[in-house]
C-alpha cells in the first residue's frame, strides 16, 4: 500500500493540494481567503500537469547535434516538453482570473467595508438590496 | 481570400478588440461604429464557411500551415458552422443595440465594454470553431474572463455576484482542463479528430472514465444546469443591459455546444450511452432544471429575473435533448440553441429597452407599455408566444423535437416535464403580457389625481437602434419557426451523428 503511495506520490500531491483548494472556495468565509484557494486549486492542477510530462532519467528537451535532421531522435531520453507549454498558458488565464477577482474585492470592500462574506450578506438584507 | 474565412472569423475581432482604447482614446463616440463595423466581418465569413460547408462538406483549416495533431486545426462541420452564424448573428445585433444602453448605463467605460465586448464574441466563436480541446480550453477562459469583467461594471450587487461567478466558473474550468490533461495522458493527442481515432480501444480505462466525468461536470458547471446554476441568477440578473442580452443567449448555448462536441464528436456516442449512464444522470437534472427554474421565475416580480431563471430552464431542455441520444432529440437540441439564443436575446434587448425607457423592472409597473412601447411590446408578445410554443413561432418546432426524442427514448416522465414546462412559461409570460397590455391605473392612482387617468398616454417608443435589433429578432422568430423544416433539412441533419 505504502509504496503504491510512494510511487505515485505526485498524483496525491496533486489531489491533496486540489482538495485543499476546493475546500477553502467552499469553507472558507473571508472572499480573500477563497481568492488564496481558487490559486491553491489552479496550481494543483498546474503541478498535476508539469508532473505528467517528467521521464525517469530523462534530460531537458534540448536538441544539440539533431539540427540536421538526419540522425533519429530518441524521445525517451527527453523529458515531454507539451504539457509544461500548456502550462504557460494555464499560468496566463490564472494570473488573469486572480486580477480580476482582487479587482473585484476591491470593488466590494469599498462598497460594504469588509470582506467577510456572512457580514455583507448581513449588510445587503439589512438595505434589502 | 475565400479559403481563410476560418481565420478571419477570430482575427477580426481579436485584433479590432486591440484597436478599440487606441480609437477611443482619440474619438471616444467612434468604438461604436468602430465594433459594429468590426462585427460584420465574422458575420459574412461564417456566414460563407456556412455556405461552403453545405455544398462541399466539411472541412479543416490548419492554422499556420501546421498539420493537425501537432498542429491547431479549426473544425468546420455543420454544427459548428452552424453554432457560428448564431453567434456572430446576435453579437452583432446586440452591438448595434448597445449604443443608447452603454451611453445611459455606463458613460465613462465605453471604451472598456466595446474592448471586452469584442473579447468576449471572439472566446464565444474561438470555443466553437477549434478543433483543439486546450485551444477550446483557451478560448473557454477568454470568453469567461472578459465576462466577469463585464457583468462586474453592472448595477448593485454586481462586485459580488461576480466575484461568486469568477470561484464557480474558474471550478469549472478546471475541471474541463483536469479532463483534458487525463486524456492527454492516455492518448498523447490534444487533437479532436485524433483523439476520436485513439479514444475507442481505451474506453474501458479507468483513465478515460474520469476524464470523461471531469469534462461532464466542467461543462455543466459552465452550462448553469441544475444543480450548478448558482451562480448564474446574480451574475446574468446584476449585468448592464447589453451585457446580459449578450451573454444570456450565448454563453450557456456555447457551453451546451462542447458538451454535444466532447459527447459525440471526441468520444464516439455508444460510448457516452452504454459505457458510462452519464445520460439518464444529465436527463433527470435538467428535469430539476426546467420545474426549478419555472417555478423560481413564478416567484418573481422583476422581469429580468423572471428571464434568467427562465435561461436556467431553457438549459434544461437543450440538456435533455443531448440526454436522450436520439436522432429526435439531438435534432432538437441542436435546433433549439438556435431557437432560444434568438428568443433570449429578443427578450432580453426589451427588457433593456424597457428599463432605459421607464426606468423599471418591475412587471406590475408595466401598466400600458402597450400604448408606450407597442413595436416593443408587440416584440415580447411574438416571443413570449414562441417561448410557449405556439406555431408558426420558433419555440414550437425545437419542442416537437424534443418531445418526439423523448417518447422515442421511452423517457415519458421527461416528456411531461416538456409539456408541463410550456404551462409554466404560458403562465408566466401571460402574467406580463396582462400587466402590460390589459391592466387598468392603479385605484390608489386614479383616487389621488383623478385627472390623469384620462389624459392620453404618450407614445414613447425605444430609440431606433434599440428598436430595429428588436423588431428584427422578433421577425427573426417567426421566420425561423416557418423556415425550420428547411434548416433541419439542409444542416441540422448532418449536424447530428451519423451513428444515430
Amino acid at each position: 500500500m505504502l509504496d503504491y503511495v510512494i510511487s505515485k506520490y505526485n498524483f496525491w500531491i496533486y489531489i491533496i493540494l486540489m482538495m485543499i483548494g476546493l475546500y477553502a472556495m467552499i469553507g472558507k468565509k473571508n472572499l480573500i481567503k477563497k481568492l488564496i484557494g481558487m490559486n491553491i486549486f489552479q496550481s494543483a492542477i498546474i503541478l498535476f500537469y508539469v508532473s505528467i510530462g517528467v521521464k525517469a532519467g530523462a534530460t531537458v528537451p534540448i536538441l544539440s547535434g539533431h539540427g540536421h535532421g538526419h540522425e533519429a531522435i530518441d524521445a525517451a531520453s527527453y523529458i515531454n516538453p507539451l504539457p509544461h507549454v500548456l502550462m504557460l498558458t494555464a499560468i496566463v488565464v490564472s494570473i488573469a482570473t486572480t486580477g480580476i477577482a482582487l479587482a473585484t474585492l476591491i470593488l466590494i470592500y469599498r462598497k460594504y467595508n469588509t470582506l467577510e462574506e456572512d457580514e455583507i450578506l448581513k449588510i445587503r438584507k439589512e438595505t434589502g438590496a | 481570400m475565400a479559403d481563410q474565412f476560418a481565420a478571419l472569423i477570430i482575427v477580426v475581432p481579436l485584433i479590432a478588440s486591440i484597436f478599440v482604447p487606441v480609437i477611443g482614446w482619440w474619438k471616444k463616440r467612434l468604438c461604436y461604429p468602430w465594433v459594429v463595423a468590426v462585427l460584420v466581418i465574422p458575420l459574412i465569413s461564417s456566414l460563407s464557411v456556412l455556405n461552403t460547408v453545405m455544398t462541399t462538406g466539411k472541412f479543416s483549416y490548419r492554422l499556420g500551415g501546421w498539420a493537425p495533431p501537432w498542429g491547431i486545426e479549426y473544425m468546420l462541420d455543420h454544427l459548428s458552422a452552424f453554432v457560428l452564424v448564431i453567434v456572430s448573428s446576435i453579437s452583432l445585433i446586440v452591438a448595434i443595440y448597445s449604443k443608447k444602453s452603454v451611453e445611459d448605463n455606463l458613460p465613462e467605460k465605453t471604451v472598456p465594454f466595446y474592448t471586452l465586448f469584442l473579447l468576449l464574441v471572439t472566446g464565444l466563436m474561438g470555443i466553437v470553431i477549434t478543433g483543439d480541446v486546450f485551444n477550446l480550453f483557451v478560448f473557454l477562459e477568454i470568453s469567461a474572463l472578459s465576462c466577469y469583467a463585464l457583468i462586474a461594471i453592472g448595477e448593485e450587487g454586481a462586485p459580488m455576484a461576480t466575484f461568486n461567478y469568477i470561484i464557480i466558473g474558474t471550478i469549472g474550468a478546471c475541471f474541463y482542463l483536469l479532463g483534458i490533461g487525463y486524456l492527454y495522458i492516455a492518448t498523447g493527442s490534444l487533437n479532436m479528430a485524433d483523439l476520436a481515432n485513439i479514444l475507442p480501444d481505451l474506453y474501458h480505462s479507468k483513465v478515460i472514465l474520469v476524464a470523461f466525468a471531469f469534462f461532464t461536470v466542467g461543462l455543466a458547471i459552465k452550462a448553469g444546469l441544475f444543480p450548478m446554476h448558482v451562480w448564474l441568477p446574480d451574475a446574468y440578473c446584476a449585468a448592464p443591459s447589453a451585457v446580459s442580452a449578450l451573454i444570456a443567449p450565448l454563453m450557456t448555448k456555447v457551453a451546451a455546444y462542447v458538451m454535444i462536441r466532447i459527447m459525440f464528436t471526441v468520444f464516439q456516442p455508444h460510448f457516452s450511452v452504454e459505457i458510462v449512464p452519464v445520460f439518464v444522470i444529465l436527463g433527470w437534472l435538467s428535469v430539476f432544471a426546467i420545474f426549478w427554474g419555472g417555478i423560481k421565475a413564478l416567484a418573481q416580480t422583476d422581469l429580468k429575473r423572471m428571464l434568467v431563471y427562465i435561461v436556467v430552464a431553457e438549459v434544461g431542455y437543450i440538456v435533455i435533448g443531448v440526454s436522450v441520444a436520439n436522432r429526435m432529440g439531438l435534432t432538437g437540441a441542436i435546433l433549439h440553441i438556435m431557437n432560444d439564443a434568438v428568443m433570449m436575446a429578443c427578450l432580453f434587448l426589451v427588457v433593456g429597452a424597457v428599463l432605459y425607457k421607464t426606468g423599471t423592472r418591475d412587471i406590475h409597473q408595466l401598466r400600458h407599455l402597450n400604448k408606450k412601447m407597442p413595436f416593443t411590446m408587440a416584440a415580447f408578445t411574438i416571443t413570449a408566444l414562441s417561448m410557449v410554443g405556439i406555431p408558426p413561432a420558433c419555440g414550437f418546432f425545437s419542442k416537437w423535437y424534443l418531445i418526439l426524442g423523448t417518447i422515442e427514448a421511452g423517457q415519458w416522465v421527461w416528456a411531461a416535464a416538456l409539456l408541463c414546462s410550456s404551462l409554466i412559461n404560458a403562465v408566466l409570460f401571460f402574467r406580463v403580457i396582462e400587466c402590460a397590455y390589459l391592466k387598468p391605473m392603479e385605484p390608489a392612482y386614479a383616487h389621488n389625481g383623478g385627472e390623469t387617468t384620462h389624459e392620453e398616454i404618450q407614445r414613447d417608443e425605444a430609440p431606433l437602434t434599440m428598436l430595429v435589433p428588436i423588431v428584427i429578432m422578433a421577425a427573426g422568430v417567426i421566420l425561423l419557426g416557418i423556415f425550420s423544416g428547411k434548416i433541419i433539412s439542409s444542416v441540422i441533419q448532418f449536424a447530428v451523428p451519423a451513428s444515430f
